[in-house]
């Protein structure tokens, strides 16, 4: 049972990063701008399931929310507000054609398929417990050995901001800190 | 194998239960809002028009199921779809009672969040496939008011978090047993419930889809079922966040004991949930709504300060003891 869940284990990870490397690809082989960022989303979905079967939880829950669910949200935003995609709707080619509708629905079921056996297999779980990095391993690391890091990283992101809200301040008025 | 088939009858029971409990929802909300505002509401359709949402559901499957051809046709009829699922898989975290629920996930939080937050595709991806102006003004409208309101729903949740040591739900709602976490993450749970309608976007945060300025925003040349898979979404958020609310402040399925022996922990569980249900549709009701504007500025200025002070204060009490 031990053997047979671990060459499961094995095999997800492989699909797992096969997936996520079909899709890379098309990220950078489409021509349109949403589908790409689309596909974005389904590599770094597969990428979470990478991790999670690492046995990396934390890191995997956090892939998905903040890279999927906040970065990627803030592209497709970039994206609308531009009219990107809609501008390169009327430039390039149609592809509709059945092999990209197919390779897409694919790629989304392996993950989803997936997601469905970790949930269902109980034993995998106890497999995996051996090099799990739960959560309070993980903030043990980032706030003792890692301080520094972390320090150094918050510093980039304030530096960031605030040149973000240099470029974004209205012309003519002078920004107010 | 047994047990795997277990779960699938466990899942197949969980869904049948909740999506005609979401078409309901539709009915008991109207007629609600019709006796707050001091008339009728839809009465007509068998006793009390409880068969209103059936017969809306027949007449949504009449309409034609309609492509628009200047829409980008896969990602159109994906986005419903994301939408719905999205919610949808977040019910597989939840405890329903101690031994009812669909996963025992231990990042059950984190799962719930994540999902919260690739929900947000199915609304930005609707307004961008529709190509029509209002629902692509509905989708930015989306993308900018969810990113920042989940930023604080992840906060608010911290100081649960905090107090239980964990974030898996079952051990949440057992770390209640003595006492709801409301008590102490007042604060929290009003940040959270906040940030909860503004991520379901329903009245008074539903911006991207306020009728009196842009149609109907991001659904807005949407029909038929595909219309219907979004309603479905919205009922099932309001749902799925009353329900995490429950778990993460009421004590889940957890009473205390003089109560607890009257009904069974599951019926409990639903009470909560349906009374934090009726307080959505009398938010709903009774509140107006806000310019786009004053929503984010509210959320920025006023939500993440609070949700921040919150979590610093919670932390100071668990070290020093109090708490």
């Amino acid at each position: 049972m031990m053997l047979t869940a671990l060459a499961t284990i094995e095999s997800l990870f492989y699909l797992a990063g096969l997936v996520a490397v079909i899709a890379s690809l098309k990220v950078v082989t489409g021509n349109n701008t949403v589908h790409a960022l689309l596909y974005l989303v389904v590599s770094l979905l597969a990428v979470a399931v990478c991790f999670y079967l690492m046995g990396a939880p934390f890191a995997a829950g956090l892939e998905v929310i903040v890279y999927a669910g906040a970065i990627l949200v803030l592209f497709v935003f970039a994206v609308l507000m531009f009219g990107l995609g809609k501008d390169e709707l009327r430039h390039a080619p149609k592809s509709n054609n059945l092999a990209n509708m197919i390779a897409a629905m694919l790629l989304a079921f392996v993950v989803l398929v997936e997601l469905v056996i970790i949930i269902y297999h109980g034993d995998m779980q106890q497999s995996l417990q051996a090099n799990v990095v739960d959560s309070k391993a993980v903030g043990i690391m980032l706030y003792g050995p890692y301080l520094l890091a972390v320090e150094i990283a918050s510093f980039l992101l304030l530096a960031g901001l605030l040149a973000g809200y240099h470029y974004a301040k209205p012309d003519g008025t002078e920004a107010s800190l | 194998m047994t047990e795997m088939l277990w779960k699938l009858f466990e899942i197949t029971v969980i869904i049948a239960l909740l999506i005609p409990m979401a078409a309901m929802l539709v009915w008991v909300e109207r007629r609600m809002i019709g006796i707050w505002q001091d008339r009728l509401g839809p009465n007509r359709v068998g006793p009390f028009g409880i068969l209103q949402s059936f017969a809306d559901l027949l007449k949504i499957l009449g309409k034609e199921d309609w492509v628009p051809p200047f829409s980008d046709g896969r990602v159109f009829v994906l986005a419903p779809v994301i939408g719905a699922l999205c919610v949808l898989m977040s019910f597989a975290v939840v405890p329903f009672s101690s031994v009812i629920g669909v996963s025992d996930l231990n990042i059950g939080l984190l799962f719930f969040l994540a999902m919260a937050s690739l929900a947000v595709y199915g609304v930005v991806l609707a307004g961008w496939a529709s190509n029509s102006k209002y629902a692509l003004l509905g989708g930015m409208r989306a993308a900018a008011q969810t990113v920042s309101y989940e930023v604080f729903m992840g906060l608010s949740v911290m100081g649960v978090v905090l107090l239980t040591g964990s974030f898996n739900l079952r051990e949440i709602v057992l770390a209640q047993a003595d006492g709801w976490l409301i008590q102490s993450q007042f604060i929290g749970f009003i940040i959270f419930l906040i940030a909860g309608i503004a991520e379901s976007h329903r009245l008074p945060f539903d911006l991207p889809e306020a009728e009196t300025e842009l149609t109907a925003g991001f659904h807005t040349e949407y029909s038929g079922l595909k219309f219907a898979l979004f309603f479905l979404g919205e009922y099932l958020g309001v749902t799925l966040i009353s329900a995490m609310s429950v778990v993460l402040f009421f004590g889940g399925w957890l009473m205390p004991e003089p109560l607890a022996s009257w009904l069974p922990p599951l019926i409990w569980f639903v009470v909560k949930v349906m009374c934090l249900v009726m307080f959505f549709i009398l938010l709903r009701t009774s509140l107006p709504r806000p310019r786009f504007d004053q929503l984010l500025k509210f959320g920025w200025v006023v939500m993440l300060p609070l949700a921040l002070v919150n979590l610093l204060a919670t932390a100071l009490l668990r070290l020093s003891g109090v708490l």
